[in-house]
């Protein structure tokens, strides 16, 4: 075992004390798509203490060209992403601490996976979220990650509290509804690329070597062999409400947090609860068998798919209504089968 | 005008004047964009009247969701 990690206590910047370093952190990974399963098998190699892993959705076969950690069989079962990751995770390193969970992070969930948190990545799909990940980050005084990327382009920028500007600073006051949706699919090594620029500086900070961080704002396109980088240190704001003098953390007091979310380019509303259950699928799949829908159930998750609609319910009371981009009618159909 | 966008010397067309111009040109209007003009981040209210010369150092990073 203590071959595990020579090659990377070869590399002076890590050495043996750095690995002890490594060791000794937890990681909070956002989201378990294509950037989260690429990070977590990265520090999970890598030796990390402990790793949690959240995510809302479940392996689809159209995950598997670029989502790392999961399988035909995960699609098949349609796994949740977090059960199907942390299965995968375990299998590569048996030494680091896996914690999964399926949810949809928001406020009160952030501020309880924030507990002994070294580091979070950034791995989420939205910019509602990241907004909340960003307020969560500078009220800890825990350092967080940004990584993106749609087509052939991708993104990665490094957030420390208190010395880098935050991404409040960066992007300004952003209508977040108001972000074009991004449908221009994604090509896996440029999935990869950002994984590499977010884990190499999870690395730094792991170890402890603030002095190596890389500064700036990175983007890149693969296919159009374009590069950028622009050192932003001074776009820091004071009056910035997330990380300046007067903060006062918008993005977790906003009161009237929307209760659905359109997936962006996936034809898919998911309906959240207003207040958490723990739904019995057992007894949902009872009352459904009566009508003429098609039922499928694992442990984690309840299909049922009637007329070109498909409707997936989780035991947190969180339902995933494919095949409408619509709110009104996603809200019909769970109303008339789930509610 | 030539002028170098990300580290590429690349000629732009005659009707690009400003950073705003430079933008529509790219199709990066509509985008959270962040413009560094000869090693200075532009605010985004000046984008509109900033002139682009020749030789000038352009980089430009525009943020997206996805993941
Ligand atoms: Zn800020």
């Amino acid at each position: 075992m203590s071959e595990r990690y020579s090659r990377q206590e070869l590399f002076t910047p890590i050495g043996v004390k750095g690995q002890e370093r490594i060791r000794n952190k937890h990681v909070l990974i956002i989201g378990a798509g294509a950037l989260g399963t690429g990070s977590a098998e990265n520090l999970v190699r890598a030796g990390i203490g402990s790793l949690t892993i959240v995510d809302r959705d479940y392996v689809e076969w159209s995950n598997l060209q670029r989502q790392q950690l999961f399988c035909e069989n995960d699609a098949k079962k349609r796994l949740p992403k977090a059960i199907a990751a942390k299965n995968r995770l375990k299998l590569l390193n048996s030494d680091v601490n896996i914690t999964s969970l399926i949810a949809d992070v928001s406020v009160e969930e952030l501020e309880q996976l924030i507990d002994g948190v070294d580091l979070i990545m950034d791995a989420t799909d939205n910019f509602e979220t990241r907004m909340i990940i960003n307020d969560i980050s500078q009220k800890h005084n825990i350092p967080w990650i940004y990584g993106a990327c749609v087509g052939s382009y991708g993104i990665s920028y490094t957030i420390i509290p208190r010395i880098t500007p935050c991404l409040h600073c960066l992007m300004e006051d952003i209508p977040l509804g108001g972000l074009t949706c991004d449908t221009a699919g994604i090509i896996s090594p440029v999935v990869q690329t950002v994984v590499a620029y977010q884990t190499v500086e999870a690395l730094k900070i792991l170890v402890e070597d603030y002095e190596a961080l890389r500064n700036k704002i990175v983007s890149f396109d693969l296919w159009k062999n374009e590069h950028s980088a622009i050192r932003v240190a001074h776009v820091k704001k004071d009056s910035c409400l997330s990380c300046g003098t007067h903060r006062t953390y918008p993005y977790l007091s906003y009161q009237n947090r929307t209760k659905t979310a359109v997936f962006c380019g996936r034809d898919s509303v998911q309906i959240r609860p207003a207040v958490k259950t723990d739904r019995d699928l057992a007894q949902l799949e009872k009352i459904l068998l009566a009508q003429k829908g098609e039922i499928e159930r694992n442990p984690y998750l309840l299909s049922f798919t009637i007329g070109s609609h498909r409707l997936v319910v989780f035991k947190d009371g969180r339902a995933m209504i494919h095949g409408t981009n619509d709110i009104s009618v996603a809200k019909s159909l769970y109303h008339r089968y789930l509610s | 005008m030539e002028i170098v966008i990300n580290g590429e010397k690349l000629e732009i067309p005659i009707d690009v004047a400003t950073v705003s111009e430079l933008l529509q040109h790219y199709g990066l209007n509509q985008k959270v964009v962040i413009v560094e003009l000869n090693n200075e981040i532009l605010e985004k209210g000046n984008h509109q009247e900033t002139l682009l010369s020749n030789g000038d150092r352009v980089e430009m990073v525009h943020f997206v969701g996805g993941g």
